[in-house]
């Protein structure tokens, strides 16, 4: 059985066009007193205008950390990127003064952050901070910016603009809140917005009405999105295609459809067969054993190994390239990758 | 300033609530018309009541022996506040809550304690809900301070690691701090806590939604081996509809302090009659892509209302897409619907809707 490792480019799945965001070989690792932990480890993908790439992933995996590189607001120290690319527009974003860096997001790239209540400032009305990002990145009056604040709010549906851009954020509601997030990562019409677990702290009926709100923007906007989330049901309704995180490595990369028909990493698989269905009501769920790593021991091989029931000696020695993934035949899946020395049994067996 | 506190309906029709009782034995747990409102005050030296948030008001539902009642709603709806006045750490403001046909909402003193043995709750935060400063053996065994009767003194350190090992942990951990163990593995630590006076009802609030997705499915588990080997009677709260729908024998929709819809697993998801419940079933993102193009989605417009001022009638017919003016009039109870009264259909099951109707939607199944 021979491995097919294939070069950073393929592995994404590109072709064409260069994408809006290329991430290449991303290390990072957070420097503690009780040593050194690694994050990510050599992170590969890609995002192009009008896409819509989902990160998945439990608490632990990277896929946070990995995009607050991307967005440069890492806390360094402890944090540090040690290696890799960032390739925005075809230009590589760490060789960036902060200055430079600081022009780039808010104008280019935005982020949508899970908490908005701890997002927002609490000692300015929603219509100020709004403002400030004309005010700071267009040097437009106060006036202007305020005009501009409430076109916004109309913009993410929020009744009442007019009166309500005056007020606090505490005086809206957790759904309201989170749409002035989305107002605000809007503003100046970036080419690519990093959403991380923007409907979390949601409940699930104003969930699906944010969720509607993104895609619809995204749409008109033909803007590229990075959608960080754990939830694979939220994942399902909109991605385009999805990279699977486990202890800082994309373990699997597939488009959507593909991915939760045929998995082909045990992980995956593992995480789609433990949710609930209909004809096992009363039987016992599937259960991954064991628990996701500690990023300042990641077990040698394959981080996975110990949780695997697929596990054998090579995935306790060898760390498993990203393979591409073929048909039993040879016929290439495009946009496919596994990070398992098993990944024809796990996707054809 | 607050509008007057209007008058709850407290008919709210005991015996609609109670479903029809096919082979369950005798209910262990019977609430009656439960209220919990918390007053809302003005002024610093005469405190004066100006109003009260409704959190609880007028639930009504039997739980069975050996059975898991699943409790859903969205954040705001009461499910947690529920769960606290059934355990009596918060005090009911009107209605019964009946253990074995006994009174508990109002019992005090030894009477309470006694009664406490027999429900108890895993909470949903293991990371707060655990003392850091005791060992998981002082954890485990504080219940056999307050009750000394069900583990001897000498007993107690055998009956704490039986307890870890029942709920899968190594019983050579006893003397371990909470931070040393993950967030799944201190839930069980919750959940042996609330086994170790061998109750009868366990009420869980969320008690998988703070853990990882890999995680989950083993909590999951443990808790119905758990059903199975003791008998227990769960309340489950949670939001995840497909977890409550795996878990759970019948399902209660809450919305703003009230009971909507009540029924049987397949009842509610498969012929919810109630168009809160359907919205709640069609917004749940499925972990299916197939069809996601087609699917029909109930988009709620706003949020959920204040429990302190909450709309007259029907509380969810600010959000309701098929809300008249009977809605906001008359308070709909909680029974079998008229239009299917009498009929041999799963639709023919508790929902509070003057407009009930059967409706197939595609959710979280």
């Amino acid at each position: 059985m021979s491995s097919t490792a294939v070069s950073a480019r393929a592995k994404t799945g590109d072709t064409e066009e260069t994408p809006l965001l290329q991430v290449r070989d991303l290390h990072v690792e957070f420097r503690t007193r009780d040593g050194v932990a690694k994050a990510v480890n050599g992170v590969n993908y890609s995002v192009r205008a009008g896409e819509t790439l989902a990160i998945l992933g439990e608490s632990g995996s990277g896929k946070s950390v990995s995009s607050q590189a991307v967005m440069g607001i890492l806390d360094s120290p402890p944090g540090f990127v040690t290696g890799g690319e960032i390739l925005f527009k075809g230009r590589d974003l760490l060789k960036l003064s902060n200055e430079e860096r600081r022009k780039v997001r808010g104008a280019q790239m935005a982020m949508v952050f899970q908490d908005a209540l701890s997002s927002l400032n609490p000692v300015h009305t929603v219509g100020t901070q709004l403002g400030e990002m004309y005010r700071v990145h267009k040097g437009s009056s106060k006036k202007e910016a305020k005009l501009k604040a409430v076109e916004l709010m109309e913009r993410v549906g929020i009744p009442g603009a007019k009166e309500r851009v005056n007020q606090y954020p505490h005086q809206f509601s957790g759904g309201m809140r989170q749409r002035v997030m989305i107002a605000m990562a809007l503003a100046l019409e970036p080419d690519l917005i990093i959403a991380d677990e923007p409907t979390t702290a949601l409940d699930v009926t104003v969930q699906a009405q944010v969720m509607e709100l993104l895609g619809d923007l995204q749409r008109e906007y033909d803007m590229g999105l990075i959608l960080i989330t754990h939830d694979l049901g939220v994942v399902a309704d909109v991605a385009d295609k999805i990279a699977v995180m486990y202890a800082g490595r994309i373990v699997e990369t597939a488009p959507v459809h593909e991915l939760y028909a045929r998995p082909a990493h045990p992980y995956t698989r593992g995480l789609l067969d433990s949710i609930p269905r209909l004809d096992q009501k009363g039987q016992e769920l599937y259960a991954i054993k064991g628990l996701p790593p500690n990023l300042l021991r990641i077990p040698s091989g394959c981080a996975f190994n110990p949780r695997c029931p697929m596990a054998q000696d090579i995935c306790r020695s060898e760390v498993p390239p990203l393979h591409a993934v073929t048909e039993e035949d040879g016929r290439p899946l495009p946009g496919r990758g596994s990070a398992c020395h098993f990944w024809k049994e796990t996707l054809h067996g | 300033m607050a509008s007057p506190v209007s008058a709850v309906p407290t008919e709210d029709a005991i015996e609609a609530a109670v479903e029809k009782p096919v082979e369950r034995g005798e209910p262990i747990l019977q609430v009656r018309d439960l209220e919990k409102h918390f007053p809302l005050t003005q002024g610093i030296l005469i405190k004066k009541q100006v109003g009260a948030v409704k959190a609880v008001d007028g639930v009504s539902f039997d739980l069975y022996q050996g059975e898991t009642l699943g409790i859903v709603g969205e954040s705001g709806c009461g499910k947690s506040t529920l769960a606290k006045v059934l355990m009596n750490l918060e005090r009911a403001t009107a209605g019964q809550v009946l253990y074995k046909g006994e009174d508990i909402s109002k019992a005090s003193g030894r009477a309470l304690k006694a009664i406490r043995r027999n429900i108890q709750m895993v909470f949903q935060d293991p990371y707060t809900s655990l003392n850091p400063r005791m060992t998981v053996g002082d954890i485990i065994g504080e219940p056999f301070e307050i009750h000394p009767e069900v583990a001897p003194k000498g007993d107690r350190r055998k009956a704490v690691q039986d307890l870890l090992d029942v709920v899968g942990l190594n019983p050579e951990y006893i003397n371990r701090y909470p931070h040393q163990f993950s967030g799944g593995q201190r839930q069980r630590i919750g959940i042996a806590r609330g086994l170790a006076l061998k109750p009868e009802v366990i009420i869980a609030d969320e008690p998988v939604s703070a853990l990882d997705v890999s995680v989950q499915a083993q909590v999951i588990n443990l808790l119905e081996q758990l059903q199975n080997e003791f008998n227990l009677s769960y309340m489950f709260i949670a939001h995840d509809l497909s977890i409550v729908r795996h878990i759970s024998d019948r399902v209660g929709v809450m919305y703003l302090g009230r009971m909507v819809e009540i029924g049987s697993d397949e009842e509610i998801y498969e012929h919810p009659t109630h168009p809160y419940t359907q919205a709640l079933l069609s917004a749940v993102p499925v972990p299916d892509p197939s069809g996601r193009e087609g699917r029909e989605r109930i988009i709620l417009s706003g949020d959920i209302p204040s429990p302190a001022n909450p709309p007259s009638g029907c509380r969810f017919r600010t959000r309701c897409w098929k809300a008249q003016e009977k809605c906001a009039i008359d308070v709909p109870l909680l029974a079998v619907p008229e239009v299917f009264r009498g009929q041999d259909t799963p639709a023919a099951h508790a929902s509070a809707c003057h407009f009930a109707e059967d409706v197939d939607v595609v959710g979280a199944s």
